[in-house]
């Protein structure tokens, strides 16, 4: 069987329907026997046109269209946003609001957190993780829904504040749900620490040196797990973070387990940024009403989601609608990071060094459906689906003609 | 704002035109217009001699005459300076800064494929964020004279004929 010939380049297409995502994303890998040598990215196939969708609409209306950019840090998008807006307007949010905010986009970085958790046990062949996290993160949800009215696209920022305000009763519920997220969470520090499978899964797995992170602004829990201490409720406080300081936790393991650790960390220190959110929370209203033009200027804001830095700008020309809105979420100043990680490592680490990212392409592309007359209420066969299919393969350097020929040949 | 005013006297003693184009908006956020002439020259000395040394976004923008480029440049302490030129609209091309930073490909490509500018130095490769298969004449849909590819462009919606 083997020849004792040297391995020949071979280019496997991975995508865009993704083995380990549940988003469409390619890469294009070129392997020498189990090892990737090189690696193309094409993203963009959530592209939905919002930033453009967005100079077409009131900036009450931009708010729930920035909401849905991402479904996952769907606070941490439409934070940032206000935040701009309001830094134009120049409105003063009151303490309270910023509190509320706080405590929603914590919340919701334990729920990012413990989704992640989830999907890396998934992809490591830890099904039991994926089955305990994603138990506990039901108690997040319900927490988020309770507060917010929702799941999922909380809705309860506006320009100025809230939309909601938080009583007595709700602030009792949720430090009750802290308590026991709390204690899950210590069970899984003790597991990411003490079980040795999962440990040697995920050592020396996706490596990203700390020179690498550094070069190529690699943010969030990725950059944290690379020795780079970079998280904007640190450097560039927002919200309620310049009374609340935040400990951030590094590590210089530069790996996928690395990552983990650092997530496990970040669960726990929410839940104390949570406690102390509720218990320093100011009275007073959550909103100050907001001028429907906004006065023309300009502002760069920035938020720390659960996968590292969102950056907002937002230009406003004196109407009702802005200029120019521009998103950069974390995913995509990941994305060189990530072809870093997998240069010659194996095939097999795939799966899990692009999910250890946390990667949301959802939020990256988040800008159009093409729909033109060409194209108009066209019906393809099954028949046409699978020549279009080869086709489109052919065009990425792949061809599978004679392929099953060429196996043969190999095994015989 | 010390750190703010300290960085606005540097760029005004190092470029004597810069006199009063440096704005300070606020704690940690300055904005600068320069002309493209000047630009290269003053994006290397806030990266090599300022310590600006992280590129977090480029932004394009539509100006009617004229396309701006935003290149929002951060330090690691959190200053933000928004360094923004102009291009000639008939006309936009503008050098590469991927030789400062390798992750700003994703984001000279934005500029390419939803302004229309041409970034000079940037190594070929795929569409984004538009797919591969954009019309030669679809158009850049961040312009302002954009209107879409055909009927409903924004309505979405679209993907289950």
């Amino acid at each position: 069987m083997n020849k004792g010939h040297e391995y020949g380049d071979v280019k496997i297409p991975i995508g865009p329907q993704h083995p380990a995502l549940k988003e469409p994303e390619s890469f294009l890998i070129t392997l020498r026997g189990e090892k990737i040598t090189s690696i193309s990215i094409k993203i963009g196939y959530n592209h939905r046109g919002i930033e453009k969708a967005c100079e077409e609409r009131s900036y009450i209306q931009d708010m729930y269209l920035v909401e849905r950019v991402c479904g996952i840090c769907s606070h941490a998008h439409s934070t940032c946003f206000a935040q701009a807006v309001e830094e134009i307007a120049g409105l003063s949010v009151p303490r309270r609001a910023l509190y509320i905010r706080t405590l929603v986009g914590e919340l919701e970085r334990i729920h990012s957190h413990l989704l992640w958790l989830g999907v890396a046990g998934h992809e490591v062949g830890f099904d039991t993780l994926l089955m305990y996290t994603w138990r506990d993160r039901e108690v997040v949800m319900d927490i988020l829904a309770k507060l917010t009215g929702n799941r999922v696209n909380y809705g309860l920022n506006t320009i100025g504040g809230v939309r909601r305000d938080i009583n007595a009763g709700q602030v009792k519920e949720v430090l009750k749900a802290v308590d026991i997220l709390e204690e899950r969470t210590k069970y899984y520090i003790q597991v990411a620490q003490e079980e040795k499978t999962l440990i040697t899964r995920l050592s020396g797995v996706g490596v990203l040196s700390h020179e690498d992170a550094v070069r190529l602004g690699t943010v969030g829990p990725t950059a944290r797990a690379s020795g780079v201490d970079r998280d904007v409720r640190k450097y560039d406080p927002y919200a309620a973070y310049g009374e609340i300081p935040v400990q951030t936790f590094t590590n210089t393991r530069n790996d996928v387990y690395g990552r983990t650790l650092v997530r496990v960390l970040e669960l726990l220190e929410s839940c104390r940024i949570i406690r102390l959110v509720l218990k320093n929370l100011p009275e007073g209203p959550v909103l100050v009403k907001a001028p429907r033009k906004i006065p023309a200027g300009e502002a760069v804001s920035r938020y720390e989601a659960p996968r590292g830095e969102d950056l907002h700008y937002v230009r406003a020309n004196g109407t009702e609608k802005p200029e120019r809105v521009k998103f950069r979420a974390p995913t995509l100043a990941n994305l060189q990071s990530v072809s870093k990680m997998l240069e010659d490592r194996y095939l097999a680490d795939l799966p899990i060094v692009i999910a250890a990212i946390d990667p949301c392409f959802s939020c990256t592309d988040r800008m159009i459906g093409l729909k033109d007359d060409r194209r108009k209420k066209k019906l393809i066969t099954w028949e046409e689906l699978r020549l279009s299919g080869i086709a489109w393969y052919k065009k990425q350097g792949i061809d599978f003609k004679g392929l099953n020929k060429k196996f043969a040949s190999l095994l015989s | 704002m010390a750190n703010e005013e300290k960085i606005k006297q540097g760029l005004e003693g190092h470029f004597s035109d810069l006199k009063d184009a440096v704005i300070v908006k606020r704690e940690r956020r300055l904005f600068l217009d320069v002309p493209l002439e000047k630009f290269n020259k003053v994006f290397d000395y806030l990266v090599r001699t300022e310590g600006f040394s992280r590129l977090p976004a480029i932004t394009g923008l539509d100006e009617t005459a004229t396309f701006g480029v935003i290149y929002h440049l951060a330090k690691e302490d959190g200053t933000m300076l928004s360094l923004r030129t102009h291009l000639d609209h008939s006309n936009p091309v503008i050098k590469t800064v991927t030789s400062y930073f390798p992750a700003a490909e994703i984001y000279e490509r934005e500029l390419v494929d939803l302004l229309g500018i041409q970034v000079d130095g940037l190594a070929p490769g795929h569409h984004y964020p538009l797919p591969d298969n954009w019309p030669p004449d679809g158009g850049h849909p961040l312009r302002k004279d954009w209107k879409g590819t055909g009927e409903s462009s924004n309505k979405g919606g679209d993907s289950h004929e």
